[in-house]
């Protein structure tokens, strides 16, 4: 779950990190005031999920509080990648003499914490990473040790850090460190931090994205959710416990488990078709669970055929029939629909399939040939 | 022979007494899996399942008392790092863990606490250890695989399922069945597991189901160039994957470019791994 930038910066101010002076706005009102009482010279950044924002005029200077008013009706109503900017953070404006970028983040491949550092922090650090890996200092964390000492002069050392400011950077570090670990992160991210123009250490950016598995243990983290970040069907999905994503084609799918999902869509693709969504039901999934899926990839216009792919282990083919069953009946759809149903109860399922008109087949080839034919109007 | 489980292994069910560690616990048992005991603090004393099983309030009263040498772990997401903890320190041989969703800092720290240990750990969010004739170890369905010299690794659970009927309906049998899982930080990864499978005499050949994400089919397919003298059959799901959209599994996430399911296929066929498109696909490619 990603954390906004003025949720992550009162998350860095607990932990000690230093931020610029600053607040959050909901209305261009609001910003003018803010913008008095830091003098006037601003900067108003939209608050959004996504990346880029800087790049589409989501992040704007103001000189006076007059533009500050001005930009920041400007930014509110903005969509940014198709988020609506329902608040913007007014933070002082500082002058910068150097930028770093600064992160702790969950290394897949040595499967521990890695701490990243470079003298070229900034919007560009991603092409810095590509272009001239060797500027970006990566350094792994022992899980069980935590951060040590040693690791923060080397990493001072290494980003050409003047020694006046090797103090303070540490404790930023170790403030990051701790961000990570209490609030069980998988991104701690400060792009830029900044030196400024009067010797000081700042967080002009803040990024941090907590695991969703860990969640249980941060109730008042989880309530932090922006609800905005998730189209339509996948907060839907997610309400009654499946995993639902969007994608651009066709050929509706109801699966059961993450790779057979995944497989399911590859195979349609392998023959020529596209699939408009992900659904995975989970594991020993109601008839109730997969009615409600069968009904929300019905609500997809685009859908021109249905693909329902389960194999019974734990989730049972005859649950899953009267599932489908209660939702076909329901919503009566015109689309075709084929069933491949294997495991558990399979025959009792496709029993009840019968006299309808979904279209049953033996293989996932086989099923996921027709669901192509049809779809294509075959 | 097999890897990792046996019927000579000795198994307890750490969550023994929740929903699911109960049912699972029957299903085993029907597949004539050794349980011997069952692990619910505070429930030390208890019986489930009419009598058959004795519970106890720890790992280690558990083994002394019955020998267990394997345990499957079914505790809710927020105690796996615990649990697991708890069987490493008792010294048990193997950990399966079937709970999905376990805090992947909890992993991180034990799959560090795991380096210094003797203990083997399958999992979390895996589907667990099937040895087709002999025995269970999770909630593999055990009446989708035959007996045979076949050995199957994956990253996935019903993928894997898929994969032993295709072989079933071809009359094709398995040696082992180890599912490792799709967590971003796991115990053993495909490296280990091959390793075992060439060591096995029963093994003729291995299929190895993969996704996106990650880069443990990339350390395999080296692994199979260096080490591997046995064919190895492959399926990497996820080609049709948008990039950095989440798939359910925390395992599959692109990250940046690395971590495509094309480029796991490339990397495994320049080592001489066979792929297939689909998984009914893989029985074909089997040639022994």
């Amino acid at each position: 779950m990603k954390l906004h930038e003025y949720q992550s910066k009162i998350l860095f101010t607990m932990y000690g990190i230093p931020i610029p002076n600053g607040r959050i706005a909901n209305s261009a009102k609001e910003v003018r005031q803010i913008s008095d009482e830091l003098g006037g010279k601003v900067v108003i950044k939209a608050q959004v999920l996504v990346g880029g924002r800087g790049k589409v005029g989501g992040v704007r200077i103001a000189k006076s509080s007059d533009e500050a008013e001005e930009f920041a009706n400007q930014i509110l109503s903005m969509e940014i990648k198709g988020l609506p900017v329902r608040k913007v953070l007014v933070d002082e404006a500082v002058s910068i003499s150097q930028e770093f970028y600064l992160s702790i983040a969950n290394d897949r491949n040595t499967q521990k914490p890695v701490l990243m550092a470079s003298s070229s922090g900034g919007v560009e650090v991603e092409d810095v990473a590509l272009k001239t890996p060797e500027r970006i200092i990566k350094r792994t964390i022992d899980p069980l040790l935590g951060l040590r000492d040693y690791q923060l002069r080397d990493v001072a050392i290494n980003i050409d850090l003047d020694r006046m400011y090797w103090q303070e950077f540490g404790e930023i570090i170790n403030g990051v460190w701790k961000v990570y670990v209490e609030c069980d992160a998988t991104l701690v991210e400060i792009n830029p931090l900044v030196i400024t123009a009067d010797k000081r250490l700042l967080a002009l950016d803040a990024k941090i994205i907590l695991d969703d598995n860990a969640l249980f243990r941060h109730p008042s983290l989880a309530e932090l959710r922006d609800k905005d970040a998730e189209s339509g069907p996948e907060i839907k999905g997610r309400a009654f416990g499946v995993t639902f994503i969007k994608m651009e084609g066709n050929i509706g799918c109801l699966v059961n488990g993450a790779g057979l999902a995944m497989a399911t869509m590859d195979i349609i693709k392998t023959l020529g078709g596209d699939a408009a969504n992900f659904l995975d039901i989970g594991g020993g999934a109601t008839a109730e669970k997969v009615a409600a899926s069968l009904r929300l990839i019905l609500e997809d216009q685009n859908v021109k055929a249905i693909l329902i792919n389960v194999f019974g282990g734990i989730t049972r083919c005859d649950e899953v029939a009267k599932g489908l069953m209660t939702a076909y009946n329901e919503v009566k759809p015109e689309i075709p629909i084929i069933v491949r149903l294997v495991g558990t109860n399979d025959e009792e399922g496709l029993r009840l399939l019968r006299g309808s008109s979904l279209i049953p087949a033996e293989t996932l080839v086989e099923a996921a040939t027709i669901a192509v034919q049809k779809a294509y109007g075959g | 022979m097999s890897i990792l489980a046996n019927k000579d292994t000795r198994l307890l069910v750490q969550g023994i007494t929740g929903n699911e560690g109960l049912f699972h616990t029957e299903q085993m048992l029907f597949y004539k899996t050794n349980i011997v005991a069952g692990v619910t603090p505070g429930k030390g004393g208890d019986w489930v399942l009419n009598g058959k099983i004795p519970v106890f309030d720890s790992v280690q009263i558990a083994m002394e008392v019955t020998g267990a040498n394997a345990s499957v772990i079914f505790v809710p997401a927020m105690y796996v790092g615990d649990a697991i903890f708890e069987a490493v320190d008792a010294e048990i041989p193997l950990v399966v863990c079937i709970t999905e969703g376990a805090p992947i800092q909890d992993m991180m720290r034990v799959k560090q606490y795991l380096k210094s240990r003797k203990t083997k750990l399958i999992g979390p969010n895996c589907p667990g250890i099937l040895t087709p004739g002999e025995t269970k170890i999770g909630i593999i369905p055990g009446n989708i695989s035959i007996p045979g010299n076949i050995g199957v690794v994956s990253r996935s659970g019903t993928l894997t399922y898929e994969v032993l009927y295709a072989l079933k309906k071809n009359g094709m049998g398995v040696s082992t069945c180890v599912g490792i899982g799709g967590d971003p930080v796991k115990g053993m990864g495909f490296v280990e597991t091959l390793d075992l499978f060439e060591a096995d005499a029963k093994t003729d050949a291995i299929i190895m189901i993969g996704e996106i994400g990650g880069n443990d089919e990339e350390l395999a397919a080296d692994f199979i160039s260096r080490k591997l003298t046995k064919p190895v059959i492959s399926f990497i799901a996820g080609v049709s994957a948008p990039p950095g959209k989440r798939m359910g599994h925390a395992g599959a996430i692109i990250e940046g470019t690395s971590g495509t399911a094309e480029g796991k296929i490339k990397t495994l066929e320049s080592v001489g791994v066979k792929i297939a498109r689909f998984p009914e696909e893989i029985p074909g490619l089997v040639n022994l």
